[in-house]
């Protein structure tokens, strides 16, 4: 840990005086694809630290906030802003692990090295997240052969290695074996306890037990319920909430 | 004349003897062929991967155009070639024309489309696949570009080897820019219209036989290349 903090710190003095990414402020977000829209005026506001787990039935549109808030893509409506900044400037400061991990048709260490070079990022800092996501024995395989477990941590170690301010994760650990799941938590517990700002999207309620300062949860193309997780688990205010931790079918 | 037999068996004598300058006529016929596809992949390959990323108003007419121009007649790419490099063109003064040289170039014109155009759609569809996590990492469209040739590699490889099949094929455009000059620009497809007409059937059928077999083994390599995931599985 002590060693990434290093290069955390180097990366922070190098670069010149950024203000701050957090909060975010979401006003009114809109999005649809012809029908319904998916998101109808979606308010939200996160502040400076902490793990921020979404949640909300399939469909909810928890994968497309997650890709507005990096400014993969642009909303209908409303306004989206990180302290001040609009998404797409925010994006070189970010990280993204898609649901279904994108690794290039290369070897495992060959994709770290993509994104070394690509964005000059300093090469013990890829060994030393390689051992961490455990897959330095296979630093020579094809990523593409790697089980669904392995590859999701690789893409996790490869979205560390710009040290990105806020880290956005969807269902990381969706259809992983327990060992598989245990790790990613703790490498994502580790960044957030270094500054990094998460947002994780999860359907795993023990996962989101384990993880959360706070919970999101959408529904109906907005955010039902905002708490901290020490209330939203016990006592959620919201129906749709209630219903969905009771493991209810929530549409 | 020949009965088909003899002249079979003579062209098998010729393949093995490599009597006639056979093995003369097939290796330039190579030379020029891979000289082409060598600077029609240079060319080709930066643009299919440019046209596969960019969004530009008039894509859609450019696609046309470039799979319209997958098809060229190698006659006229060889008329157009002969036009810029014969005596009173403008490319008169290189003295190229009847050259090896006027033959690749003509060869290049004529297969730069197909590589351009079939690249494009390879890497257009590998970038669909990572276009997202492109723009996730900020990446420019050169790193962009490049990631999806490197990543592409296999399947440009068989992109290739399509160009370079109907280079070594074609028998127009060497025919005009080349003059089929013995021992300097004869080919395989040339000697073999040439030998035909003239009744040298063996000579014909010798060359026909190496094309064939050249043909075989570039489809032979583009199944071999195709990365395992790929090939269909026997059961
Ligand atoms: N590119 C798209 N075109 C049309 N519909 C889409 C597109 N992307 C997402 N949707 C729809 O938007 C809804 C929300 O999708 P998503 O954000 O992936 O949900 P989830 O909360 O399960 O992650 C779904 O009904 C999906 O079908
Ligand atoms: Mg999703």
């Amino acid at each position: 840990m002590s060693e990434l903090t290093a290069f955390r710190t180097q990366a922070k003095a190098a670069s010149p005086a950024l203000s701050p990414l957090l909060p975010l402020e979401v006003r009114g977000l809109r999005l649809g694809f012809g029908g319904a829209p998916v998101l109808d005026g979606l308010d939200l506001r996160l502040g400076a630290s902490g793990c921020t787990m979404v949640m909300g039935p399939n469909g909810a549109g928890k994968s497309l906030l997650l890709k507005l808030l990096h400014g993969l893509m642009a909303p209908d409506a409303g306004s989206l802003s990180w302290n001040g900044s609009p998404p797409g400037q925010a994006t070189v400061r970010q990280a993204l692990v898609f649901q279904k991990p994108v690794l290039l048709r290369r070897s495992v260490i060959a994709n770290m090295d993509f994104v070394v070079r690509a964005r000059g990022v300093d090469p013990a800092r890829r060994d030393h997240l390689l051992q961490e996501v455990g897959l330095a024995h296979k630093a020579r395989q094809p990523a593409r052969q790697l089980s669904g477990g392995e590859a999701q941590r690789l893409a996790l170690a490869r979205a560390l290695l710009t040290d990105p301010e806020v880290l956005l994760l969807d269902e990381p650990t969706a259809s992983l074996d327990p060992a598989s799941v245990l790790v990613i938590e703790r490498i994502v517990a580790a960044a957030r306890d270094r500054g990094t700002r998460i947002i994780f999207v999860t359907h795993d309620i023990g996962q989101a037990r384990r993880m959360a300062d706070d919970v999101v949860f959408l529904h109906r193309g907005r955010v039902a319920e905002h708490s901290r997780a020490s209330a939203f688990f016990p006592t959620p205010s919201s129906a749709a909430a209630r219903d969905y931790l009771n493991g209810k079918i929530v549409v | 004349m020949h009965t088909f037999t003899e002249a079979f068996s003579l062209a098998l004598a010729l393949i093995l003897t490599g009597g006639s300058d056979l093995y003369q006529i097939v290796g330039l016929s190579l030379q020029v062929s891979l000289g082409a596809t060598l600077v029609a992949c240079a060319l080709g390959l930066p643009l299919g991967a440019l046209v596969a990323i960019a969004r530009f108003r008039g894509r859609n007419l450019l696609l046309i155009v470039m799979n319209a121009l997958m098809g060229l007649p190698p006659v006229v790419v060889g008329l157009l070639v002969y036009l810029q490099l014969s005596r009173s063109g403008p490319l008169g003064f290189l003295g190229l024309l009847y050259t090896p040289t006027a033959m690749v170039i003509a060869q290049t014109i004529l297969i730069t489309p197909i590589i351009a155009a079939l690249s494009r759609q390879v890497l257009e569809d590998l970038h669909g696949e990572y276009a997202e996590q492109f723009r996730s990492l900020c990446l420019r469209p050169a790193q962009v570009m490049g990631a999806l040739l490197w990543d592409g590699r296999h399947a440009l490889l068989t992109v290739g080897l399509a160009g370079f099949g109907r280079a070594v094929a074609e028998v127009g455009a060497v025919m005009i820019v080349g003059g089929n000059i013995d021992h300097l620009t004869r080919v395989m497809t040339t000697a073999i219209a040439l030998e035909t007409s003239k009744g040298d059937l063996p000579l014909a059928l010798a060359l026909g036989l190496v094309l064939l077999g050249l043909a075989l083994v570039i489809n032979g390599a583009v199944q071999a290349l195709r990365p395992a995931a790929q090939r269909p599985v026997h059961v």
